[in-house]
């Protein structure tokens, strides 16, 4: 039975209102509470220890939401799901997850994804992360994912995290086999004494693979953020890194992007940048009738759009 | 509906202290177009700064509608009816050309489609497109002046809106703030283009910070056309981005 506080977090974490439409698998505080499989596409509990199995047939289209909320202090949540992408299936996977932390003892959230991206398959995934609570209690999330992207499938990574969250490490190895195209964009905004680290490990391990990954970020207080992505190209492969974060008061940015060719035909490219807003955006914003606050909210939501 | 009163702005600059406004007193008033013209570093940019409320005058007052406004920040006086396109806009990574005009126009009744179509821009083509480096100097000028549009202040400062922007769209761009000019609105544009000072009721001539001519264009024009003509063909024979009335 879902609270109407269980409701916020899921409209947070994954716009729903009321049931998720097509399969899906809703934890809370450790347990799995609602469960729908549909033709095609089944989800399954683990047995013996938590998490659940996702099934997708070949050729299968349709949306899965799977996601979490912990309302509960002094928990420690650990879970691992197996997704598995037939061939040619078209699957929006939602994840995400909330924490509301109303105590004052830890809340955390370590999830573990391996995920297999079949031949042809496509796969758009979606993880949006959430925090708040009135205690102080740390809001802890620890995603780790381990992909694969068989040869001519794709997929997409959308990874969000908008304040609330106290401590992330998020860890994210991918592999790319011949043909294959992945592409992730990464958002993350942490405030206060927030810090969160991220490390994305690609390998480009067939020819013609490709690979996208865009970070942007933006660092408030006296958060601290380390981004490592890295891209290794094995064959000729091509790659994009990009990362790009917006400093602010006393924040501490490290951006280490890598890239790692073992083929003279792999075309990899990387990019990274760090700085504060400028103050001729902020004025050109005020000259529209914006406070200064007004305006830098605004800029600050348009670059982790 | 605009007084400036003694207006003396002062840059520090390395060891030494530069005037950029000597003690210049104006008096704008509603439903008139006037234009600035003047040298490069007469301070044509700095006076509409300081009336935009981005620098502060080290002395003397702004009087906007009998109310002094000198005290006021940027966002006030946006508020209260002033507004500003800036020679040299500002490019944003992230907000997107939409974004800035729903800015622009979030208490107005006009759609953006409007505004960018006028000045030669497909809304099609460029609502969804970042407003970053990606655009060039043309592009990103007249999406400056179409938020200034956008945002229909009554007191309307285009700050040279003629550079970067090729012959086709200079006309247009004439047409569009003729025609978007009120009886109940001001509108202060600095130039030096010949065409643009054509619109003037009154032109305004500044040199090294202080005004030296005033008046109305008849009487104006014929003073300072030879001056004006003889930077015009330094614009040309430099192959300058101006459209300017060449005699080749």
């Amino acid at each position: 039975m879902l609270t109407a506080l269980d409701r916020k977090m899921l409209r947070q974490i994954a716009g729903l209102e009321g049931d998720p439409p097509g399969a899906f698998n809703i934890r809370k505080n450790g347990q799995g509470i609602e469960r729908r499989s549909i033709p095609g596409i089944e989800i399954i509990p683990k047995e013996g220890k938590p998490g659940i199995d996702i099934l997708v047939k070949p050729g299968t289209t349709g949306t899965v939401h799977i996601p979490v909320i912990l309302t509960a202090s002094g928990l420690n949540d650990l879970v691992y799901n197996t997704i598995e992408i037939g061939e040619s299936a078209d699957i929006l996977l939602i994840a995400g997850c909330g924490i509301h932390n109303p105590g004052h003892g830890e809340a955390r959230h370590d999830g573990v994804h391996e995920i297999f991206v079949r031949r042809g398959a496509r796969l758009r995934y979606r993880e949006k992360h959430y925090g708040e609570g009135e205690g102080k209690g740390k809001r802890i999330l620890n995603p780790k994912t381990v992909l694969l992207v068989e040869e001519g499938a794709s997929a997409e990574l959308e990874l969000v995290q908008i304040r609330g969250v106290d401590d992330t490490v998020r860890d994210t190895k991918v592999r790319v086999e011949a043909g294959g195209r992945l592409a992730i964009y990464e958002r993350l905004l942490t405030h206060g004494t927030q810090e969160a680290r991220s490390d994305v490990e690609v390998d480009l391990a067939g020819d013609e693979s490709t690979a996208r990954v865009i970070s942007r970020s933006v660092a408030q207080g006296t958060s601290k953020q380390l981004f490592r992505p890295r891209l290794v190209a094995h064959g000729r492969g091509r790659g994009h890194v990009e990362c790009d974060s917006i400093i602010m008061d006393q924040a501490v940015i490290r951006s280490i992007p890598e890239i790692w060719a073992e083929n003279a035909a792999a075309e990899l490219v990387h990019e990274a940048a760090i700085g504060k807003i400028a103050g001729e955006q902020i004025v050109k914003l005020m000259t529209l009738g914006l406070t200064e606050k007004e305006a830098e909210e605004a800029i600050i939501s348009g670059f982790l759009k | 509906m605009l007084e400036l009163d003694k207006i003396v702005l002062k840059f520090k600059a390395d060891d030494h202290e530069l005037t950029a406004l000597k003690e210049i007193s104006l008096h704008f008033e509603t439903g008139k177009i006037y234009v600035i013209t003047g040298p490069n570093g007469s301070g044509k940019s700095s006076l509409a700064r300081v009336i935009m409320g981005i620098h502060r005058p080290g002395s003397g007052r702004v009087i906007f509608d009998g109310e002094d406004i000198t005290g006021l920040g940027i966002t006030e006086r946006s508020r209260k009816g002033i507004g500003y396109a800036f020679q040299h806009p500002a490019r944003f990574k992230g907000l997107r050309v939409a974004d800035i005009l729903e800015i622009a126009m979030r208490n107005g009744e006009h759609n953006d489609c409007h505004y960018l179509s006028e000045l030669g821009l497909c809304p099609e083509d460029y609502l969804e497109r970042p407003l970053d480096a990606s655009l060039s100097g043309g592009e990103i000028k007249r999406i400056e002046i179409a938020t200034l549009l956008a945002l229909n202040p009554r007191l309307r400062i285009f700050d040279e809106p003629e550079a970067g922007i090729d012959l086709w769209s200079f006309e247009q761009l004439i047409e569009v703030i003729g025609a978007s000019h009120r009886p109940d609105t001001t509108t202060i544009i600095i130039s030096h283009q010949e065409k643009i000072l054509q619109m003037a009721d009154q032109i305004i001539l500044l040199e090294d910070g202080a005004v030296s001519l005033h008046g109305p264009r008849e009487q104006v024009w014929p003073v300072i056309r030879d001056s004006v003509r003889c930077a015009c063909r330094q614009d040309c024979s430099r192959g300058g981005m101006y459209y300017v009335n060449c005699p080749r």
